[in-house]
């Protein structure tokens, strides 16, 4: 498989491309409301406070969309790999870009419970899903 | 409804360079080309423009997705201006349009030359197919979200939105075929576009699959070339050649996530409330509409935009474009008449706006809507982005 490309890394996306090496997904979190922000934004839309810090979630989702892919867009590529977007068990309107693997093209559904877990790569973990394997 | 300020404007004039999967010029050459055609067209000469307009402004990223900005267009034809704006952080492509008519309303310019410019034929013959990616860059902006994943490409993005649209209407393959026969069909009868061999449902669902549920012809074609539109301010316009096609009501709103992640509509995309806004400002239905030139980067957009601005129900497009009367040129809403970007070439809305006024001036030849047709709904979109127009000729 060839080189995954990787995001620019500020403050306030750190965590969620770093905690993996704990094994922690993380996301923002309002520490008054309790409210979830992602992509992560350093203000609570709901009640307006600004305590907004990375937290542990559970890793478990949802896939809420997906699409299997079929072009070798460059050489080397699989051609075959499902892109998704996982919303998280915690809070369904946060949604999380990402390979769903361990699963073949065939088994992939929709709202298919989901489990993260991490690749390292150079400096970051980048979070993947799996389907919930218990 | 007079306080609206797109009322008081209206295109003039159109313009459009060579279209070609491989240009023999320059993107700068097309651009003037295109920009040249337009001002005569609109009876004016390069005095006249006072404005500049174009989305989303110069890219020197090798990416031939827009190549050419105000300020090159500018200093090769010398032009002064009041104003001028190019920039991506828009209701879509034609947030330049709605650029150019607040600069109307502001006093600043009387004729806008409004422009876009591709030149991906060409990029792409350098380059690693239409990368979304660079090798060995790390990726900012909101595409880092999707970066790691392999999202080389929008078909691959956008392809999350519309298997979802699937699951949720049940539309079928054959139905969503229609769209792109339909549009070969038009585009046979267009001098211009790029492909002119018709095709059937059967080729449409015998290509090869891009990424669920996208098959090749769902996919607009990259090209080489420009097209320019001038708005000028009513008065003005009143006073040349071409009979002003009225920009009647326009759609910029964004009134859900602004994230290509969590966009809030995800299966119709920003549509809806684009859609909404721009019947807000007139008086007209659906039913006046005479004919469509909605987006189509991807064929599901113009099936999005059918159910958006009312044409049918939510979910009910599946219905409306089966068998494809009801979108053929000689139907009851005809569709993409010059073949739209899947077949007649990616102008990214630029081409669209130029089709919409062709047949609203009954310019249109062979492929020219029968029964003097006077309103056109007209859209751009993709993702979050999202804007419309209500083009009127009285």
């Amino acid at each position: 498989m060839i080189a995954r490309t990787l995001p620019v890394i500020d403050r306030d996306n750190e965590a969620f491309w770093t905690w993996g090496r704990g094994g922690k997904l993380a996301i923002h979190r309002c520490g008054d409301c309790e409210y979830y922000v992602h992509p992560p934004a350093p203000f609570c839309p709901r009640c307006e406070g600004r305590n907004v810090a990375p937290q542990a979630v559970s890793g478990r989702g949802r896939v809420a969309t997906f699409t299997i892919n079929h072009k070798a867009w460059v050489p080397e590529l699989p051609e075959q790999y499902i892109l998704a977007l996982v919303a998280i068990d915690e809070q369904d309107d946060v949604r999380i870009a990402s390979n769903i693997v361990d699963c073949a093209a065939e088994n992939i559904t929709f709202d298919m419970p989901v489990e993260v877990l991490f690749e390292p790569v150079e400096d970051l973990w980048i979070p993947l899903f799996r389907p919930v394997q218990s | 409804m007079s306080l609206f300020a797109e009322k008081n404007t209206a295109i003039t004039g159109v313009g459009m360079s060579e279209v070609s999967r491989g240009a023999t010029q320059s993107a700068l050459a097309l651009t003037v080309d295109a920009a040249l055609e337009a001002i005569a067209d609109a009876g004016l000469t390069r005095a006249d423009i006072d404005g500049i307009a174009t989305w989303p402004g110069e890219r020197s990223d090798g990416s031939g997705f827009s190549p050419v900005g105000c300020a090159a267009l500018q200093d090769a034809l010398r032009l002064e201006v009041n104003w001028y704006a190019g920039g991506g952080e828009a209701p879509g492509q034609y947030g330049a349009v709605f650029n150019a008519i607040g600069a109307i309303a502001a006093g600043l310019c009387r004729n806008v030359l409004i422009f876009r410019t591709m030149y991906e034929a060409t990029a792409r013959k350098t380059a690693y197919a239409n990368s979304l990616l660079r090798e060995g860059q790390r990726q900012a902006g909101p595409f880092s979200w999707y970066a790691p994943y392999y999202t080389y490409a929008a078909a691959l993005q956008q392809a999350l939105f519309f298997n979802l649209y699937v699951h949720r209407s049940g539309i079928t393959p054959e139905q969503v075929g229609q769209i792109a026969v339909n549009q070969r069909r038009n585009a046979a009868l267009n001098p211009n576009a790029i492909y002119k061999t018709p095709i059937t449902l059967d080729d449409y669902l015998a290509a090869p699959l891009i990424a669920t549920p996208l098959r090749l012809y769902d996919c607009d074609v990259p090209i080489d070339g420009a097209a320019a539109i001038i708005v000028s301010r009513m008065d003005v316009a009143c006073d040349l050649p071409n009979p002003p096609i009225r920009i009647e009501a326009i759609g910029s709103s964004m009134r859900y996530r602004n994230s290509w992640t969590q966009l809030d509509a995800l299966d119709t995309q920003a549509q809806p409330k684009v859609a909404e806004m721009m019947w807000s400002r007139t008086d007209l239905k659906p039913a006046d509409v005479d004919i469509a030139q909605l987006y189509d980067g991807f064929s599901y957009h113009t099936i999005n935009w059918l159910e958006n601005f009312g044409f049918c129900e939510r979910y009910g497009a599946k219905d409306f474009i089966e068998d494809g009367t009801r979108i053929a040129l000689d139907g009851q809403l005809p569709v993409n008449t010059g073949g739209g970007a899947l077949s007649g070439g990616r102008l990214h809305a630029y081409g669209a706006v130029h089709e919409a006024c062709t047949q609203l001036w009954g310019r249109a030849g062979a492929r020219q809507v029968k029964g003097d047709p006077r309103v056109c709904a007209t859209s751009t979109s993709g993702g979050p982005l999202a804007g419309a127009m209500l083009l009127v000729r009285d």
